[in-house]
């Protein structure tokens, strides 16, 4: 089963590490890990798909709200969420095909990003169901090359990330320069 | 004015309250040791950094005061491991400062350059890498903060040459710390408190598990009152010993691998379970799917990550023990358990005092024997500090801890060779209190250069090292369950006497009962440390013993008193 926890981390060095060496010690299963700036200055997003069983992704909460650069981390809602992946994928597409492959990423919603002469470069983003089932789509025409993001999520509704709990958490900006 | 980081370091330190530091110097640290001199804080220079980073643990559990270690760069740092790690397992709070290559160097694979923030990143609470004089106000002063806040715990400094030779202004408000308050863990509310309150007052046969959260949070008074109120008995974790006092008519004793059998037996039997601050470590629960099968379990931590972890809990108050139990207090109906409390009793004559009384001390010297008089003769009020293995539990079977910070040993790391300088630390933080140190031959011979530390320093420690030609603990375990191949089990050791000599320092070599009282006095009333070597038993083995992977209740229990001695008195 799994999992999407976002944590706000203070932006620093190292602090990838510390939540990678986590997972790593702890023997929880990381599925996809993205991070990214946020709205705040100074603050990073991860967005952190685990396997786990509901258990486990409750100790691995417990843990990382244990570190010192970690600022928040929300176990989103296995219905109330919007998770976004983002795929790059480079198809074979010679003249003889190339229609029909243009047609496949009309109906996934896809864009063609670049064009070679018998290749064509694919992005797609939506959810882990549908950017598997666009690959498996294209794969007979021959994938070249397929690079993915991992997911980001939101909750959703009108719940504001972070902001509340950062504006009442006390000094959320430490120590700058140093740390691993 | 601006001062150099390295005076910077010594300004926060005396900010903090230090008084002691425990180091060894090295070039990227120079700078540092250099500045210090203009300090009022003490140098203990030790003989291995693993041994200072132990003082400094043993100088915080001592006293409830950061303890602190400074070490150089490279094999400097990297000697602090497993001194980091042992205060980690045992939430023991420590700062490491530790020098660095100038930061034009770093990743260079400059002379004595190690990665020891990346090394030390899992044992420990935060470590910080600091590389501009600006910075070491702000990364100390959070660094004192992590490591006593909360759930205590190792914290390192790692600051390079030049961070401590740049100049920088001190500002030490604008240092003030705050990321160590982001995430405490809500109080609990009252339908908690109270739905906590109805289980405890609707227990027929409740047990408290009380452990070193009880020292760590100072809750002992409120544990007590806890007890007395609902009259509810308590088992005390290896770390918990001396939280609470061992004399007190509603303690049982130690719980868990070598705990007392009638402890073990009412965790089993007992319906509801209040766990105040302990972590059901393995040694503790014995094979988790027979733990306490009749019991509720109330789960009192202010780590939230404790939680569920080992033993699903009913319901769980996480926050400081103290500031808890003082919530739940009033809701808790006075009652009177003496159906359960004589049940226990009950099964008290199978114990381990049965079983000392039962060795014949006629011509051999029995550790358990050894520690019981040690415990008759300071009359309880020592400080022990004990290392790993037999002898240890022998310590914690047999010396029977009143006093808080009375006990201080490496529980969750098992660190042989712990103890001498932790005692050594305990002692520069409680000058008055009495040290004895109990290690076993094999432990002692891994950090026994510390006695000379005690000698240039003048600190006097009373050391017991119990000899018994092995490394006891495992042999047992050989003797158990690997049909008795001893491989690399038994140990030569130097003439523990002439050893002591050579250090300067008196040795008294004890090889029957009858010189116990008389030597142990010697070593109380000597102005310096004394080393008494007893000659113990060779192939003694500590009982009960929950063999790993049994239930509790699975305890081997010790052989007749004849299987394990030819001669001596008739049992008791
Ligand atoms: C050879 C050997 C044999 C051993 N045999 C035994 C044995 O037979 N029996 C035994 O008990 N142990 C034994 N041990 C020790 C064992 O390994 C553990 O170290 C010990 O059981 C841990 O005790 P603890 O959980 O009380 O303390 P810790 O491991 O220090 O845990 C403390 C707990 O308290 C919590 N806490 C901290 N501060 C607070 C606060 N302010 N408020 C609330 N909670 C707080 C922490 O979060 C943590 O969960 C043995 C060790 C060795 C080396
Ligand atoms: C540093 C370290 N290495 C190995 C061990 C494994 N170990 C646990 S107890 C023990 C034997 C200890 O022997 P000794 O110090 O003589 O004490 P005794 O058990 O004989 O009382 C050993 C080797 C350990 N705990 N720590
Ligand atoms: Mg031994």
């Amino acid at each position: 089963m799994s999992h999407v926890l976002v944590v706000y981390t203070d932006d620093e060095p190292g602090v990838l590490t510390r939540v990678a060496s986590l997972f790593r010690r702890r023997g929880f299963n990381i599925h996809s890990l993205t991070v990214g700036p946020t709205e705040r200055e100074r603050v990073s997003r991860m967005t952190i798909v685990v396997d786990a069983d509901e258990i486990l992704a409750r100790r691995a909460v417990e843990h990382l709200r244990k570190l010192v650069n970690v600022l928040e981390v929300q176990q989103l809602d296995r219905a109330r969420k919007v998770v976004r992946d983002l795929a790059l994928v480079r198809v074979k597409a010679g003249p003889e095909i190339r229609s029909r492959v243009l047609e496949l990423v009309q109906v996934f919603r896809a864009n063609v990003v670049d064009i070679a002469e018998d290749s064509l470069v694919i992005e797609c983003t939506g959810n882990l169901e549908k950017i598997e089932a666009l690959v498996e789509m294209l794969r007979p025409y021959g994938i070249l090359e397929v690079g993915r993001t991992g997911a980001v999520a939101l909750a959703r509704g009108s719940r504001a990330g972070a902001r509340r709990t950062l504006a009442t958490v006390p000094g959320t900006d430490g120590p700058q320069t140093m740390s691993v | 004015m601006k001062q150099s980081g390295a005076q910077i370091i010594w300004e926060c330190l005396v900010r903090e309250g230090v008084d002691t530091v425990f180091g060894y110097p090295g070039g990227a640290i120079l700078p540092a040791y250099d500045a210090m001199l203009g300090y009022p804080i003490r140098h203990v220079l030790v003989r291995h950094e693993q041994s200072a980073a132990h003082m400094a643990d043993g100088y915080a559990r001592a006293s409830g005061r950061v303890g602190v270690v400074v070490a150089t760069s490279g094999p400097g740092a990297t000697n602090l491991v497993t001194g980091l790690a042992t205060a980690m397992m045992d939430s023991s709070p420590v700062v490491a400062i530790t020098g660095q290559v100038g930061s034009a160097l770093l990743g260079t694979d400059a002379f004595q350059e190690v990665d020891i923030t990346g090394i030390t990143l899992p044992i420990t609470k935060h470590n910080y890498l600091v590389t501009r004089a600006a910075d070491v106000a702000p990364a100390l002063r959070e660094a004192f903060a992590v490591a006593r806040s909360g759930r205590p715990g190792p914290v390192l400094v790692d600051i390079t040459k030049d961070a401590q030779q740049g100049l920088a202004e001190l500002d030490w408000e604008g240092a003030v710390p705050s990321r160590h308050l982001r995430h405490i863990p809500p109080f609990p509310d009252e339908k908690e408190l109270a739905a906590a309150a109805e289980l405890i007052n609707a227990a027929h046969r409740p047990l408290i598990l009380a452990g070193h959260g009880i020292q760590l949070s100072g809750a002992r008074a409120e544990v007590l009152s806890f007890a007395e109120r609902g009259d509810v008995p308590f088992a005390i974790t290896l770390l918990g010993l001396g939280a609470v006092p061992a004399t007190h008519p509603l303690s049982l004793g130690m719980m868990g691998m070598h705990g007392e059998a009638w402890v073990n037996h009412a965790i089993q039997e007992a319906d509801l379970l209040l766990a105040f601050g302990m972590r059901f470590d393995d040694r503790v629960t014995g094979k988790l799917r027979e733990y306490a099968p009749n019991a509720k379990k109330i789960h009192i931590d202010i780590d939230p990550s404790e939680i569920n972890k080992i033993v699903p809990v009913d319901l769980a108050l996480g926050g400081d023990l103290k500031a808890v139990l003082e919530a739940l207090l009033p809701l808790v109906q006075v009652a009177d358990r003496s159906a359960w409390l004589d049940r226990i009793r009950s099964w008290k004559g199978d114990s381990a005092v049965r079983d000392i009384k039962n060795l014949p001390d006629e011509g051999h010297l029995y550790a358990a024997h050894v520690m019981n008089d040690l415990w008759r003769l300071t009359k309880g009020g020592a400080v022990v500090v004990s290392d790993v293995g037999q002898h240890q539990m022998w310590e914690a079977q047999y010396y029977h801890h009143d006093a808080e910070r009375s006990l201080i040993t490496s529980g969750g790391a098992g660190t042989m060779g712990f103890a001498l300088p932790a005692a050594i630390g305990a002692k520069l933080a409680r000058p008055d209190a009495e040290d004895w140190v109990v290690a076993g031959d094999g432990g002692f011979q891994m950090t026994f250069a510390e006695l000379i530390t005690t000698v240039q320093e003048q600190v006097k420690v009373n050391i017991a090292v119990i000899n018994n030609g092995y490394l006891g603990m495992v042999r047992q375990w050989q003797e158990l369950f690997y049909e008795g191949r001893y491989a690399a089990t038994p140990i030569l050791s130097p003439d523990f006497v002439k050893l002591a000599e050579a250090f300067g320092i008196p040795g008294i070599r004890v090889q029957r009962r009858g010189e116990v009282a008389e030597a142990v006095a010697r070593a109380r009333e000597a102005q310096g440390t004394v080393l008494v070597e007893f000659r113990v038993e060779q192939e003694d083995s500590v009982y009960p013993m929950v063999p790993a992977g049994a239930a509790l209740h699975e305890m081997i229990r010790r052989p007749a008193p004849s299987a394990i001695a030819e001669t001596g008195s008739d049992p008791v």
